[in-house]
């Protein structure tokens, strides 16, 4: 599946390298940059797995490789970044992705962006409504924050009245799933060989969005608008060779989306709106709002906690359905602000339908400058079989990660 | 993690009179609040107009047991007409934190403001400012030592003349103005001939001495402007020291607004 993806990648590419070929001719001041990281990850699940080929236990290793460099008296760029991960027990989770490949340009009070990027938009901590311009890379993390490159042409125009970007998206990259051997998976596998699309040019529709974000005194404002095929997919069961397996049916939507951040003081008031229009279907609407208040130096120590409340709001349902559609999230981030960065986040969501509880902790510490150690927990508990999450009601697991950056 | 870098960190002092203050009589407190204020005055006078600058900075930070570690960043200021400056970090080390990015506007009066950009989620978020007395990068630096040193943030007072390492020093004490500041009073050493900070003792809110910064290796930039090389900041009540050194001063990069937004921080390299 990931040499078609990169193949992909690679094609969408070419233009962005050729031009930089060009372009490189002409350099002045200039400064490159490469580096990267290895990391070595555990996880153990701590339930009987549910489904037969499942296993108990993976062990993989990643590595991340970014790669940049300035020219034209630091108004050109080239960024290379690329990922591959080789896990023990999922076939579909050993994979690669080129997560950037791109060219900017500065020009007069513009900038141009061409080939694969990444592009985050949004504010809230739990669920991520408005960021919709990159695929989730489903395997890499259950969290919704690992993405997959995008190939783009895009324009940046920075105005008294905000800035503005406009990007054409060439090429659809499909969210990746686990395979028979995963966990946290449906009790059927998705098959994207039987992948289809609402639009007839399915996979090489060129998607279109638009961003405007300003800010003003405390408040930081984003609107966006994105036209083309969801993200999300729908999964549809159908026969397979010799199971059913979920068939990803990629229907075309209109997404338009809000972000808003009030900072007051020590408070941190977020809000995500989008209102989502699904080609020959009706519209929905998906919110997600809180706020995130910092306690500094905790009994005059230097260590400082943060807490977390989000309320989450969805009302796509049957098989458009999302886990989020009425659930409240609480955390605490601990931070010890000592020579490591000794950081813990504990965060606990409920799901106000189901009555469904999902747990995390996620503990992070610098070893030296070189090597940091990660450790994560996630627990599942009271999954009724009608929340979604019911089919990785087992899926508890203890992950650590060591990485050694060079 | 983040925080501003010294700008002109302790050469430029303003004052805030309070209604309360002007209405005093002319006592000797009074004039020692009038020249206090004056010496601040004169050393922000003497650093405005250096328009922008860019350096890298070093620090190591030393626990009482003698273990060191070390944190590397790069950072650039431009300077702004009626407000506070504007400041942009890159941390390069620990390599954790490489690439993570900060900006952050200071005002005059009421918060900063502030944003991180963290780059394995191409995310830039809004920070609360108020952690004041939080320490940097776990070093003994605060927030509120490395931010810009606008006058408005403090009170001043002259306290005395002192002599030491062959110059005459004015020693005033200043009192941070925001209630969240760490520090009771402060007390600041800058020499009579170029006002320079040599040396600044940092009392906590108990009003027990926290800790002292001691700086060295000044030089001066386009025939005016005075930058120190090197802060040692010891810890009296842990034992703890954080040296940090500055090198490569740069001025006239050329740098306007457009270097110092959201999304020039994304790309901060």
């Amino acid at each position: 599946m990931f040499y078609v993806s990169l193949k992909a990648q690679l094609r969408a590419a070419v233009p962005a390298l050729l031009l930089w070929t060009l372009l490189a001719a002409q350099v002045s001041a200039e400064t490159s940059e490469l580096s990267g990281s290895v990391d070595l990850q555990s996880r153990w699940f701590t339930q009987s797995n549910l489904y037969a080929e499942q296993a108990d236990n993976a062990y993989s290793v990643a590595a991340q490789l970014d790669y940049y460099r300035d020219w034209d008296n630091y108004r050109q760029r080239l960024v290379i970044s690329a990922f591959a991960r080789i896990d023990s027990a999922d076939a579909e989770r050993s994979h690669a992705d080129l997560s950037e490949l791109y060219w900017w340009r500065e020009l007069d009070d513009k900038e141009l962006y061409a080939g694969i990027r990444q592009v985050f938009w949004g504010v809230t901590e739990t669920v991520h409504l408005v960021d919709i311009i990159n695929q989730t890379d489903w395997v890499e993390d259950i969290d919704g924050e690992e993405k997959l490159g995008q190939p783009m042409f895009s324009l940046l125009s920075e105005q008294a009245w905000g800035t503005v970007e406009i990007f054409a998206l060439l090429g659809f990259r499909e969210r990746s799933f686990p395979g028979p051997e995963g966990r946290l998976r449906d009790a059927r596998v998705v098959d994207h060989d039987k992948a289809s699309y609402q639009s007839s040019s399915g996979k090489k529709r060129i998607d279109l969005a638009l961003r405007w974000s300003r800010v003003l005194g405390s408040w930081d404002i984003g609107l966006s608008h994105f036209s083309g095929t969801s993200r999300k997919p729908i999964l549809k069961p159908v026969p397979g060779n010799r199971a059913p397996v979920l068939a990803p049916y990629y229907p075309l939507i209109e997404q338009s989306g809000l972000d808003l951040q009030k900072t007051h003081g020590a408070w941190l008031w977020k809000l995500e709106a989008i209102s989502v229009k699904q080609r020959g279907d009706g519209r929905n609407t998906a919110v997600v709002g809180g706020f995130e208040y910092s306690i500094f130096g905790i009994a005059d120590s230097a260590a400082d906690v943060g807490l977390l409340l989000e309320y989450q709001f969805d009302d796509r349902r049957g098989r458009r359905a999302t886990s989020y559609q009425n659930d409240l999230a609480v955390g605490a981030r601990w931070r010890l602000n000592d020579f490591q960065s000794t950081e813990v986040l504990a965060s606990a969501s409920v799901d106000l339908d189901w009555g469904t509880r999902f747990l995390s902790v996620e503990a992070s510490r610098r070893l030296s400058n070189y090597w940091s150690l990660e450790a994560e927990i996630r627990v599942f508990d009271h999954v009724p079989a009608t929340d979604p999450l019911y089919t990785i009601r087992n899926d508890d697991y203890v992950q650590l990660e060591l990485r050694r950056y060079f | 993690m983040y925080a501003t870098p010294f700008r002109r960190l302790m050469l430029c002092f303003t004052i805030f009179i309070t209604p309360s203050t002007n209405l005093l009589a002319d006592t000797p407190s009074d004039a020692s609040q009038k020249r206090g204020l004056n010496i601040a005055r004169e050393a922000d006078r003497r650093d405005a107009g250096f328009g922008d600058t860019s350096s890298q900075m070093a620090m190591v930070l030393r626990n009482r047991h003698g273990e060191q570690t070390e944190r590397r960043m790069r950072s650039k200021t431009l300077e702004q007409q009626n407000d506070g400056d504007k400041t942009l970090i890159v941390f390069d080390n620990p390599r954790d934190v490489k690439g993570t990015a900060f900006l952050s506007f200071t005002h005059k009066t009421g918060p900063d403001d502030q944003w991180l950009y963290l780059p394995a989620l191409k995310r830039v978020k809004r920070i609360s400012s108020s952690n004041k007395s939080g320490p940097f990068m776990g070093s003994e630096f605060a927030f509120e030592d490395l931010s810009s040193q606008e006058i408005e943030k403090y009170t001043y007072r002259y306290l005395r003349d002192e002599h030491f390492d062959a110059r005459d020093h004015f020693v005033i004490e200043r009192i941070p103005v925001d209630p969240k500041s760490g520090y009771s009073r402060q007390e600041v050493w800058l020499d009579k001939s170029e006002y320079r900070v040599w040396k600044i003792d940092f009392y906590d809110r108990k009003g027990e001495h926290l800790k002292t910064l001691t700086a060295s290796n000044y030089r001066q930039h386009l025939d005016q402007y005075w930058r120190a090389e090197t802060f040692e900041m010891v810890n009296h009540q842990t034992g703890k020291s954080t040296e940090l050194t500055f090198t490569q001063w740069q001025f006239q990069n050329g740098f306007s607004d457009r270097d110092f937004n959201k999304n020039s921080l994304k790309r901060a390299r």
